[in-house]
């Protein structure tokens, strides 16, 4: 048998960019007209897609060490590349006393905790909700469903005080539970939590039950059924629901905003809002350019990847902001 | 049969013991998330509804603090009464911005996302590929980082909207580049005198447009690959023309998915503060402030907590409210699909 012939990159890139579904006899291709009226909207459509991505890369590389952009610059190879903007940003991003690494590592320590935390404790409501028969199923659902609806800031007085009331001496001066990354966790965790039960719920309600029936025919328990049938098939799910809430606190600044007071504490988007909000007036844009790119490049690219198992079903449920 | 024979041969004492253990297992797999959101979002909840009705501020934060006093329904009386620290707060012009605000958004994406996912899904067109690929990115990229990247974009002088619509208007009508100084966030007559809407809705609204329409058209193209082929065939075949096979057949059939996609939307928009926080921060004036804005000036900036807490009392009714007329409306047009 001969060697089947991989195709080049040179094929596949053409078959990208004419991208015809394997022409049946029938199908009415378009006019030349249609064609070019189709291609203009559809270019134009991408460019302002592409015009805000663009102007915010070629700042991050401006090479010209200018603190604001006096000219149009959409190509960022035009006049070299500079990663000067990177490096200031890396050694201290604000005026405050903290590196870039400590602000990463805030970010990345809340996100990651959080995140873990709501599929670990969500996951067995989940199950409960899609699986088992109980009394007051309905109004629990209701309650988890009532929490959904509303956005995180509507519970903030409440939790600024309630966490504001833990404080107690260390040896260094008094632990604010408000004022540090646990309470800012906690209060994130409040509003992500019902999030995570209800988006594991609904993958869970799609895996057939009969593989569960069958493990209990084998003679598993219940309890093992689930732990050995159920939990292993919801990984994809587990590892969607564990990046949403990631990427959403990754990028959280309400709360964080509200209750850090400590730089050593503060978050990459807090530092952002520091760059562009009314105290930015020192801030050269392309450092500006140069943090959001740091912010956004890691989740950006983990979602690219990610979202077509579930924009498309996103309509159910939602991201709560 | 055997079943009820299996049954028999059990003793009495252990089918107890299983019922019981029936009926106790789902509550033990919901203790975990019940006792995290009791502590730390049922409780607060309920907190929250009886600060509403005191004076909690600044000075009953400190520790050993003496309780706030009680003041009745003196918060929500003053919150609607504009009797707050806010300067040109006015509470029904907040809601009546919020509602138009999510409306208008949400028809703007519906409308869009539908027509790009038609031209999109046409037949034959090239480099489909490339243009799904790209159309993505408004959808991956973090939101509130968008919103910080339009707030400078707009800037008046520096801004990538004005410098590239100087370029555009010096190249097609060749006016002049010193038209386009354009104060987008902070202009505060109206651009068009009769609707009372300022420059920065305009701003916010092009953003959110920019951030919204891609969700719709995945929705949309998702929807028109599943309508069969020959419908349109049957169509061409009576005469029907592009015209009226959009309208009579597209139309109708992609609703069942649109519009619990426009619901979500609209839940989204109308709650969407880091967009407006960020971009405009509510003003000029006050005029693009929203409800949850409003909400967290009073807990930031005012230090009003119990005032505060009153008014997201306000906004649990107003989005119960919301959701209730949202759902009914979805179910309206469940029943008239099927």
């Amino acid at each position: 048998m001969p060697n089947q012939v991989k195709p080049s990159i040179f094929h596949r890139i053409l078959r990208i960019i004419t991208a015809r579904p394997a022409s049946k006899s029938g199908e009415r291709g378009l006019s030349l007209g249609a064609q070019i009226l189709s291609q203009l909207f559809l270019l134009f459509v991408a460019a302002t897609v592409i015009y805000p991505i663009l102007w915010v890369v070629s700042m991050s590389f401006d090479p010209r060490d200018i603190s604001r952009p006096t000219e149009l610059r959409l190509n960022p190879f035009q006049g070299g590349l500079s990663v000067k903007a990177y490096a200031d940003i890396i050694q201290q991003p604000t005026a405050n006393p903290v590196s870039l690494g400590q602000l990463m590592f805030n970010s990345f320590r809340l996100a990651t905790l959080t995140g873990l935390a709501s599929i670990i404790v969500g996951v067995f409501a989940s199950y409960a909700f899609s699986r088992l028969r109980f009394r007051g199923r309905q109004v629990l659902m209701i309650a988890v469903l009532t929490v959904l609806m509303l956005p995180s800031i509507a519970t903030l007085p409440a939790l600024f005080v309630l966490l504001n009331k833990i404080q107690f001496d260390v040896g260094s001066g008094v632990f604010n539970l408000r004022n540090s990354l646990i309470g800012v966790g906690l209060a994130i965790l409040s509003g992500s939590l019902p999030f995570a039960i209800w988006n594991m719920k609904g993958y869970l309600d799609t895996i057939p039950r009969e593989l569960e029936e069958a493990a209990l025919i084998d003679g598993c328990t219940p309890n093992s059924a689930f732990f050995r049938v159920t939990l292993p098939l919801s990984t994809p799910v587990l590892a969607v629901t564990f990046f949403l809430g990631f990427m959403s606190t990754w990028t959280e600044f309400a709360t964080s905003w509200l209750f850090l007071t400590d730089p050593k504490n503060f978050t990459l988007m807090m530092a952002l809002y520091n760059m562009v909000g009314q105290y930015s007036d020192s801030t050269p844009w392309s450092h500006f350019a140069a943090m959001s790119i740091i912010i956004a490049l890691p989740v950006t690219i983990v979602y690219l990847f990610v979202q077509r198992y579930f924009v498309g079903g996103l309509a159910i449920g939602g991201v709560k902001g | 049969m055997t079943a009820l024979a299996n049954r028999a041969n059990v003793p009495k004492k252990e089918i107890h013991r299983r019922s019981i253990f029936r009926t106790v297992t789902p509550y033990l797999y919901l203790l975990p998330a019940f006792i995290v959101m009791g502590i730390i979002t049922y409780y607060p909840m309920l907190y929250q509804v009886w600060m509403s009705f005191t004076d909690y501020g600044l000075t009953n934060l400190r520790y050993n603090a003496p309780p706030p006093n009680f003041v009745g329904l003196a918060n929500y009386i003053n919150i609607e009464t504009n009797q707050l620290g806010l300067s040109y707060y006015y509470f029904w012009h907040v809601l009546g911005f919020n509602l138009f605000w999510a409306f208008s958004n949400v028809i703007i994406h519906v409308a869009l996302g539908i027509l790009i996912a038609v031209i999109l899904n046409r037949q034959g067109v090239w480099f489909k590929g490339i243009y799904r690929a790209l159309y993505i990115l408004p959808i991956v990229v973090p939101q509130i980082i968008v919103a910080n990247i339009f707030k400078n974009m707009f800037d008046p002088d520096y801004g990538a909207i004005n410098q590239g619509l100087a370029i555009l208007g010096k190249f097609f009508f060749d006016l002049s580049p010193a038209l386009f100084h354009i104060h987008w966030i902070d202009q505060i007559d109206y651009p068009v005198s009769w609707i009372p809407l300022t420059l920065s809705y305009y701003a916010l609204l092009i953003t959110n447009v920019w951030l919204g329409w891609p969700f719709m058209t995945i929705v949309a193209s998702g929807a028109l690959q599943s309508i069969p082929k020959d419908l349109y065939e049957a169509a061409r075949i009576d005469g029907a023309s592009e015209n009226q096979q959009f309208w009579r057949i597209t139309l109708p059939l992609l609703r069942p998915a649109m519009v619990p996609a426009a619901v979500y939307g609209l839940v989204m928009t109308f709650n969407l503060f880091s967009l407006i926080y960020f971009l405009s921060g509510g003003g000029p004036l006050n005029e693009t402030a929203i409800l949850v804005t409003t909400a967290y000036d009073l807990i930031n900036q005012q230090r009003l907590y119990g005032v505060a807490a009153a008014f997201c009392v306000y906004i649990f009714f107003i989005l119960l409210a919301l959701t209730l007329i949202t759902n009914s409306i979805t179910r309206a047009t469940e029943s008239y699909d099927a």
